[in-house]
């Protein structure tokens, strides 16, 4: 799509040597106290994908996301990044191991107390030794890349706009050149202008790195915009009898004709039952 | 007719009492035994956030500009607050002891009782407590904030270790500058305590000097030093852990931040009393024969 790469789209695959496979998740279960967030999620996600993953609030998709680099431990199952379980890496190596990761929270998770200069280079910091004059070069233009001036470099995330701080998150994500990029519902709270260049610089990262994106969102201009692979959540506690969490796995094209009714009046933003189900709840 | 009415209950009121008596009973129990298991799951929280704190301090030392900031924050910032406080406690204890000891003709070794007082306990106790207040708290507050805002969560993501990042820095301010912060308080209040016997009450300087030299002795400073280091140490271990498990939300920070002071003052004491008996027991063991005013 949009003349980029064109990825192989992997159902089940569960080939443990793989080349092409840069993240594999099987039988994922995460629980909460008494809750089941996740339950049994068996995926592959190919190198150079770019996945976009939808669903209502509540359905866990953050918490799938936060357990695919790490920051939430699998009740059950395990991740591998190319080959290697997450799990199983002691806190050195899989610190080490995050230097291939980029992740753009969904209010940008600048840290409050560093200038815009000092946020993006903090991994480069963090994992090289360079000069000064290096590290400088390259912030700015990676800032220059996501379409920030100089003067900005100076200021603190306190100073900025919603959009020009997700843009910083964005230039600090993809500062060290990761492989996997994960994005934390990268358009939300911003106006429709906005939300459109962030989906810009999403597809512009893509025809500059060989990287692997991704995105964690509820805008279906996203989505349809960015992805070559969508899958939908479902809320646990609302799935019936052996069904699967995924209820849909595809193309993006193909949404508005998947055979789940709750996917298309997802994709169209319709309530159904849902009113009926949250007296229900209540 | 007969067999039912045997069958029947007898008195449904009395039983409805007991089982309402007993549900209360088990309520009770099954609250109590839930906030005995929540506490140990908390010491025990806290002792692995420790432990991984000092397995982070002993293999990397953080970064001198990390370091810096947070000497300065609580070392040179709790500065004039410590010795405003430390002035203020030196006079207190001046003017609450004049009359017992004037009564008894005693008012000449007031020094001695006032800086006896100051070095062993007011001093360090002080520091810490002040510490906890202007330190502890805002600790707590902003990593707590860092925790709402998902900035914990970004300094795992770009492979940094949150509690080798944020926690031993703070940390080791608390436990080296707490020292620091006691000599102030201690100096400050003898200070106030002289500047209220001897100019304001009018007690002889002479006297007042040479009985706070007689019955201050050096294990007496060192021994309230000495404290001090553990009152800093459990002040950032306690912050920091009330920081990091902050629940979302505004009142979820306003609740950690709170947490942290009212946690720390409670272990400051509780470790001011445990080092108190051990200090005393070692020091009566090599001085069996101690002044005694």
């Amino acid at each position: 799509m949009n003349g980029l790469l064109e990825p192989t789209m992997v159902l089940s695959s569960h080939d443990e040597h793989d080349p092409d496979a840069l993240l594999r998740i099987e039988h994922v279960s995460v629980i909460f106290g008494k809750q089941e967030v996740l339950h049994d999620i068996n995926l592959t996600i190919q190198r150079g994908q770019t996945i976009a993953i939808i669903g209502e609030s509540g359905c866990g998709k953050t918490v799938f996301m936060k357990t695919l680099v790490g920051l939430i431990q699998p009740t059950q199952g395990r991740v591998l990044f190319d080959q290697q379980s997450l799990a199983e890496k002691s806190t050195t190596k899989l610190a080490k191991l995050r230097r291939r990761f980029g992740f753009v929270f969904q209010n940008a998770a600048l840290f409050d107390s560093m200038t815009i200069f000092e946020n993006v280079a903090f991994p480069i910091r963090q994992h090289e030794v360079a000069s000064e004059v290096e590290v400088k070069e390259r912030v700015l233009k990676r800032l220059a890349e996501v379409g920030l001036a100089k003067d900005v470099a100076r200021k603190y995330p306190a100073e900025l706009s919603g959009g020009m701080r997700k843009r910083v998150g964005l230039a600090r994500a993809l500062i060290l050149k990761p492989e996997l990029v994960v994005y934390d519902e990268p358009t939300t709270g911003l106006d429709p202008i906005m939300s459109d260049v962030i989906n810009e610089l999403i597809l512009d990262t893509r025809r500059r790195y060989p990287v692997t994106s991704v995105v964690v969102t509820h805008d279906m201009h996203t989505a349809r915009k960015v992805a070559d692979r969508v899958l939908m959540f479902y809320p646990r506690r609302r799935l019936g009898e052996g069904e699967s969490q995924i209820l849909f796995d595809g193309s993006p094209s193909d949404l508005e004709h998947a055979e789940d009714r709750r996917v298309r009046q997802f994709v169209r933003g319709e309530a159904g039952e849902r009113l009926s189900e949250m007296a229900e709840d209540d | 007719m007969a067999q039912t009415s045997r069958i029947a209950p007898q008195d449904p009121g009395g039983s409805s009492l007991r089982t309402e008596i007993s549900g209360a009973l088990v309520l009770w129990v099954t609250s109590w035994g839930s906030a005995v298991v929540d506490g140990v799951t908390t010491v025990g929280d806290i002792a692995l956030f420790a432990h991984r704190m000092f397995v982070w301090m002993f293999t990397r030392w953080p970064r001198r500009g990390t370091m810096m900031i947070n000497f300065y924050q609580v070392g040179v910032l709790s500065l004039p607050v410590v010795a405003l406080t430390g002035t203020f406690i030196g006079m207190v204890l001046a003017v609450q002891s004049y009359s017992q000891f004037h009564a008894i003709g005693f008012e000449n070794r007031l020094g001695a009782v006032i800086n006896v007082s100051l070095v062993r306990e007011l001093g360090p106790v002080l520091a810490a407590t002040m510490l906890a207040g202007r330190v502890g708290g805002a600790m707590a507050a902003v990593l707590g904030t860092m925790r709402v805002t998902e900035q914990i969560d970004a300094l795992t993501t770009m492979g940094a270790d949150p509690v080798h990042y944020l926690v031993v820095p703070r940390f080791l301010a608390c436990i080296l500058l707490i020292p620091a912060l006691t000599i102030m308080a201690d100096f400050m209040g003898i200070v106030g305590g002289y500047f209220y016997s001897v100019i304001i009450l009018g007690i002889d300087h002479a006297a007042y000097l040479n009985n706070s030299s007689d019955y201050v002795s050096g294990y007496d400073l060192f021994s309230g030093i000495f404290k001090s280091v553990f009152f800093g140490g459990i002040i950032a271990i306690v912050s920091c852990y009330q920081g990091f498990n902050c629940e979302a939300g505004a009142e979820g920070v306003g609740k950690a931040a709170t947490s942290a002071f009212v946690y720390s003052f409670v272990m400051i004491l509780a470790i001011d009393l445990v080092l108190n008996i051990g200090m005393d027991a070692i020091y009566y063991t090599f001085y069996p024969r101690s002044s005694i005013l």
